[in-house]
């Protein structure tokens, strides 16, 4: 089950029941106001965007377009001037459009992707220094797809000035990024920021940004917009400081923090990449988000995507629908994305049917917790060839239930029809250091053995069956509880 | 009296064109250009575009 939003919890608003799996655990429900508490129009608000429910991640897509490249602050972590279509980072987009091509895009994606629920604009740049270009495509989609929910992403700076039009624009959901509040940290990561026509630099810069940053969040809960808090763990720079940045945006009535390992690369050429500051190890990430996880709501399964990213979390069709292959005449059907909905209400509640009798499992079977990892191509199921994955979701399973911890990027084992054994020992491998058993649909014998050479047991017993049900199946059979496993360990 | 924008370096994020007080920056084929005769180097001032320009030493003197 979710971590962040899960459906079971909302279903069980109001009934007298312990809390089950993550929210009894040091896992990361959030605040003590628990998930069953969350009122109906919040959902209402999150249920269909992926990046807010970890729940609806399975089932709907995001869109970004770049539409406003300026930004008024820099940051040690981005350099604008490189953009390559091989990366997958936030900041980087291949094109940038005007509000009317983007209107364009958005119908020709919403036409082939039924999944699509939200279209976000975050950057290059900022979204609200660069305000004009934001709003505009915002008026110029509405006037296409009435339906669509708008998402802006923003360094907070500048969102003051904006507060009421973005109300206007019905936004349901703001993200700002916040690195520090402590300006004497922020220097570490901010050279300047442009405010009012001036340049600041060092404290003062930092200082500015605080607390328009705080503004930010404050006006923001005052028009009931969501907000999201990314923030960019830098090890020895910002890491440990970080809890003090949730408690400061908890107060402030964010709803979801989203820590994200800094992406760091000389060939990148930015401040950071050139001085050698490392990011942090997936372990690292993943022990500072157990440590946040009684303050404002975590995200784990961001996959900071590019800034033109087309599609789910984890894939990017981005390439597909560039402005090139779009046609300039093209209407809005609006058929598809209505019976996808409607399948999605189907397996919603059968998935949250299944994740009960999974908790029931586990209920019975007391032993340590594990971590496991699950190839899947949405839907929340065991249903991706191990060969195709291009990353793995990373689930964490004992008797309190099974509990999405994030997710790890690998290379595909799988080369033009091959098996790669050098991507398994070299990427693969590596990358899946700390998980016992990986979940997939399909496994050759071959990649089979090599991982079981290394320690780590690829389970193949469970094609197509919800994740949380594979798990349970598999972690009470391990555990000695033969009789609710149905399945057999591969 | 005039800046200019250096055409290899300059990103194209566009931050100048609408903090530019005299409206003397716009987009001319795949980059921003400044025209000179409205370029007033901010008359003595910290020139707004200088001070919003991601890239160091795109906008120089003319």
């Amino acid at each position: 089950m979710s971590n962040i939003v899960s459906l079971q919890s909302i279903t069980k608003r109001g009934e007298a029941q312990p809390q089950t799996s993550g929210c009894s655990t040091k896992s990361s429900c959030g605040s003590s106001a628990g998930q069953g508490e969350m009122p109906e129009h919040v959902w209402n608000k999150i249920k269909d965007h992926p990046c807010y429910s970890e729940e609806a991640h399975h089932y709907f897509a995001r869109m970004h377009v770049a539409v406003a490249p300026a930004c008024n602050i820099q940051c040690n972590y981005c350099n604008r001037k490189y953009d390559c279509s091989n990366e997958s980072r936030p900041g980087v987009t291949s094109e940038r459009m005007t509000p009317e091509q983007a209107a364009l895009k958005v119908v020709a994606v919403a036409n082939k992707v039924p999944q699509l629920s939200v279209l976000g604009i975050a950057g290059p740049g900022d979204s609200m220094f660069d305000w004009r270009k934001t709003f505009e495509t915002f008026r110029q989609v509405e006037k296409r797809l009435p339906d669509l929910k708008f998402c802006v992403s923003t360094n907070g700076l500048a969102l003051p000035d904006h507060i009421d039009a973005l109300a206007d624009h019905n936004i349901d959901h703001v993200t700002v990024t916040i690195n520090m509040v402590d300006p004497e940290i922020g220097t570490l990561i901010y050279p300047w920021i442009y405010h009012n026509g001036k340049r600041y630099t060092g404290l003062d810069a930092s200082k500015i940004l605080h607390e328009r940053q705080m503004e930010s969040l404050e006006a923001l809960a005052s028009k009931n917009i969501l907000v999201k808090v990314n923030s960019v763990m830098i090890p020895g720079v910002n890491d440990q400081h970080l809890l003090e940045v949730n408690a400061a945006i908890k107060a402030r009535g964010a709803f979801l923090h989203n820590v994200m390992p800094l992406i760091s690369d000389a060939a990148h050429g930015t401040h950071f990449g050139l001085t050698g500051q490392r990011g942090p190890s997936a372990a690292e990430l993943k022990d500072l988000q157990d440590k946040l996880a009684g303050g404002a709501n975590l995200m784990r399964h961001c996959r900071q995507c590019r800034a033109d990213a087309v599609g789910m979390l984890g894939e990017d069709l981005s390439q597909d629908f560039t402005m090139d292959k779009i046609d300039a005449e093209v209407e809005y059907d609006p058929e598809a994305r209505r019976l996808y909905r409607e399948v999605v209400e189907r397996e919603r509640a059968d998935r949250q049917a299944a994740v009960a009798v999974a908790e029931d499992t586990l209920a019975a079977t007391a032993a340590p917790a594990r971590l496991v990892a699950v190839a899947t191509k949405g839907g929340g199921r065991v249903n991706q060839h191990f060969g195709h994955a291009s990353e793995f979701q990373v689930y964490e399973v004992d008797h309190d239930g099974v509990r999405f911890v994030g997710h790890r990027k690998v290379d595909n084992y799988c080369q033009g029809g091959w098996g790669d054994d050098d991507v398994l020992e070299d990427n693969l491998v590596p990358t899946l250091a700390g998980i016992e058993a990986v979940f997939v649909s399909k496994i050759g014998s071959c990649p089979k053995k090599d991982l079981a050479a290394a320690g780590i047991t690829a389970i193949d017993a469970y094609p197509f069956e919800y994740i949380e049900t594979a798990i349970a199946r598999w972690y009470a059979e391990i555990n000695g509880q033969a009789d609710v496993a149905l399945g057999s360990i591969a | 009296m005039a800046l200019k924008i250096t055409t290899s370096t300059c990103s194209a994020c566009g931050a100048c064109e609408f903090e530019c007080p005299n409206a003397a920056i716009a987009m001319k084929g795949e980059t921003y250009v400044i025209k000179a005769s409205a370029c007033s180097e901010c008359d003595g001032d910290d020139p707004k575009c200088i001070a919003v320009c991601p890239v160091e030493n795109c906008i120089v003197k003319a």
